[in-house]
């Protein structure tokens, strides 16, 4: 598109042209009005001038007969001037006056008309045109009296003059001012334009250009700024996750690769072979839970799982998972309990369960008393499973009473493959309590950290399902048979 | 797996040739008949014509995916149970090939142990023997009505999901029952725990029924899972 086709498709452009059309429309038909007055006007005038002449030589023949006016006739017509005189007799002779041609008939017909003239004194040969008027008089004379048109001819020419000019400086002025604007803007998005393609080119950190007027285009700029803040966050986040995955990927495939070929370069006997494979076997199976855990948070990220969700009771999952896990709390002298209360809520049920189940896990493996600042009673080694619902919100929660997280490292443990120092040598892969966000974040909730004095409560608050307290109420009559 | 059982017919369908050629192989070595179609016509054709125990299908496979083929399957009254292999492995994948019609879901990458057992349990299936009350092993009994489980002339007390464990292991019994078939079938999650969760509950159920008795009825099966079996069968 060349740039004046890019100029007269803005739609500046466009407005200005109706805006333009507008105007002229209006000083055409400001003028219109104007010219239409002003002949008016001029045509009243030219009937009382003659109306009145018309009375004075009539008054003029009865006072002082034909002679008399044979005289004013005569020195009326002397005088220069627009003005016009002519006397005839009945059978159409003239007799005094300064008209020396008309158009044919109009001696004929009393009153008001207009017509084409030439004057007696006239040099030139071209007609001019006049309105008069025709009136007989008593002794059956005609007179007529007129008033050339010539002066309101010239005035309707001015007006028409001045209509073309100040037409054609509207039209200059309106293109003109048009071009200027969309120009002007067509600058500026061109500048967005530019940038936007530098972007899209890769280079994340550039920014719209924002003026100082606070127009609708710098708004447009600030909140397309913000956006692309939001985009950079989320590529520097990005880009930090699989800078994390390959790392926490290659260090185990490192090791799997070294063992393999250390089994290898060691002829050793059948069974080193079968405990280097198994250790390998054990290895890729580490792998592939990382992988899916992975995928699981990208997933629940991205929104993807929201296909699968149903109305449930958060109390249901709670006891669900003491039920599964308090076997392997009892078996690291740990006590898991559960405080379920109905907490209806519509989510996806598999994620949420994996969810707590993550908390619960960390619990059992990070949540031991601390032998030496603590004295170790039953209390200390206790974990606790909680739902219940807290207003709008459905809080499922899991309490230890191990080291905690200091504060400054809450927000930290949440991201992916973050392991803090305390809990490096322990396996695990990671990713427990970042499943456990993403999840609560795809319910619209989130995951909370907090202190329990000592230890960790993790909780998962969740948005209630609306009106569904009713129901539940019934439904969770048979909950402590079940239990039992 | 008894001697006097007929040989197991399977049927394979996999475009990704290593894997298919593995998986031929490693269900021959455990003495099965194991046929291969590499596309999803071929396969269709051959599912429907011979007379297979399980087939074991590839979600995506060219010329007709696989959860179309098992779609047309059943429209046709073939009932032949089928695993789905899926290298896609969430939730939402495998109910989607469950309501295709799909009896079983194995998200890739599996293990063989896993996918055997998950065959087998599958292929009993297809015996159809009408769902008894009582279950017996040795001489452990368990009856499904009214819950009650004794082993020689010793009345056991287990907590309802115990009852549950047994009650799969006993149903299966002589099959190997993975970790994995243990949390779906008896506790229905679908997640992969990062602890040993379902070994604790089998040792709880095993203090029960075996601890204090000459021979064990529930075994651990390495690398694979656990099995419920008469040692003297």
């Amino acid at each position: 598109m060349t740039a004046f086709g890019k100029l007269i498709r803005t739609t500046a452009f466009r407005l200005t042209l109706v805006y333009l059309f507008l105007f002229a429309l209006f000083a055409a038909s400001l003028l219109a009005y104007f010219a239409w007055n002003t002949r008016r006007l001029i045509t009243e005038q030219i009937t009382t001038t003659v109306n009145a002449e018309i009375g004075e030589i009539t008054s003029i023949y009865d006072r002082r007969g034909l002679r008399g006016l044979l005289g004013t006739m005569g020195n009326r017509a002397l005088r220069p001037g627009a003005n016009l005189y002519l006397l005839t007799e009945p059978n159409g002779q003239a007799l005094a006056g300064n008209v020396g041609s008309l158009a044919p008939g109009v001696m004929g017909i009393q009153g008001w008309a207009e017509t084409a003239y030439r004057r007696l004194d006239d040099n030139d040969n071209t007609d001019h045109r006049a309105l008069v008027r025709v009136t007989e008089m008593s002794n059956g004379f005609r007179l007529l009296v007129g008033r050339d048109l010539e002066e309101r001819r010239r005035l309707f020419g001015i007006v028409a003059k001045a209509a073309q000019w100040s037409i054609l400086v509207v039209v200059v002025l309106g293109i003109g001012g048009g071009i200027f604007v969309a120009r002007r803007v067509l600058r500026r998005i061109d500048a967005m334009t530019g940038t936007t393609k530098r972007i899209m080119a890769g280079d994340l950190s550039g920014r719209l250009p924002v003026g100082r007027s606070g127009d609708e285009l710098d708004r447009l700029a600030e909140n397309l700024n913000a956006m692309l803040e939001r985009i950079e966050a989320l590529m520097v986040g990005l880009k930090e996750v699989s800078d994390n995955i390959a790392h926490d990927l290659k260090t185990p495939l490192t090791r799997l690769r070294n063992r393999a070929e250390e089994a290898l370069a060691r002829s050793g006997c059948e069974a080193d072979y079968r405990a280097a494979l198994e250790r390998t076997i054990e290895e890729s199976d580490g792998l592939i839970r990382t992988f899916n855990a992975l995928l699981m948070i990208a997933r629940a990220e991205s929104g993807q799982a929201r296909g699968n969700m149903d109305d449930f009771d958060a109390a249901d999952v709670a006891n669900g998972i003491h039920e599964l896990y308090e076997p392997l709390a009892e078996d690291d002298d740990m006590t898991l309990r559960v405080k379920a209360a109905p907490a209806p809520i519509h989510g996806n049920r598999e994620l949420i369960s994996q969810a707590l189940a993550n908390l619960v896990e960390n619990a059992i493996k990070y949540g031991k008393p601390n032998a030496t600042l603590q004295p170790l009673n039953a209390a200390a080694r206790e974990i606790l499973i909680e739902a219940r619902r807290e207003g709008s919100q459905v809080l499922l929660s899991v309490t230890d009473h191990g080291p905690g997280i200091p504060e400054g490292d809450r927000k930290h443990a949440v991201e992916r493959f973050v392991r803090l120092e305390a809990s490096r040598t322990l396996p695990g892969s990671g990713l427990g309590l970042s499943l456990a966000s993403a999840v609560a974040t795809l319910h619209g909730g989130e995951l909370r950290l907090g202190d329990s004095h000592p230890g960790l409560v993790a909780t998962l608050a969740l948005p209630a399902r609306a009106g569904g307290s009713d129901r539940l109420a019934a439904q969770t009559q048979d909950v402590p048979q079940k239990a039992a | 797996m008894t001697a006097t059982a007929p040989q197991m017919r399977i049927l394979i369908i996999e475009d990704d040739r290593e894997s298919a050629d593995y998986l031929v192989k490693a269900f021959r070595e455990v003495g099965y008949v194991a046929d291969l179609a590499s596309d999803g016509e071929e396969g269709l054709s051959l599912a429907d014509s011979g007379d297979y125990d399980v087939l074991v299908v590839d979600r995506m496979l060219p010329k007709r995916d696989g959860l179309s083929l098992i779609g047309s399957l059943r429209d046709k009254g073939n009932r032949t149970p089928v695993l789905i292999l899926s290298a896609l492995g969430q939730v939402d994948d495998r109910i989607k090939g469950l309501r295709a019609g799909g009896d079983d879901y194995l998200p890739k990458p599996y293990s063989f142990a896993e996918l055997l057992a998950r065959v087998e349990v599958l292929s009993r299936r297809n015996v159809g023997p009408a769902e008894e009350t009582t279950y017996r092993v040795g001489d452990l009994e368990l009856d499904r009505l009214s819950h009650r489980v004794a082993r020689g002339k010793d009345e056991l007390t287990l907590q309802p999901r115990e009852f549950r464990l047994l009650e799969y292991l006993m149903k299966h019994a002589g099959q190997v029952v993975t970790r994995t078939m243990l949390l779906e079938n008896v506790w229905d999650y679908h997640f992969d725990p990062q602890t040993n969760v379902i070994d604790v509950h089998i040792s709880r159920l095993r203090s029960k029924i075996d601890k204090g008795f000459e021979r064990p009825l529930l075994h651990t099966i390495r690398g694979a899972g656990y099995m419920i079996r008469d040692g003297i069968r």
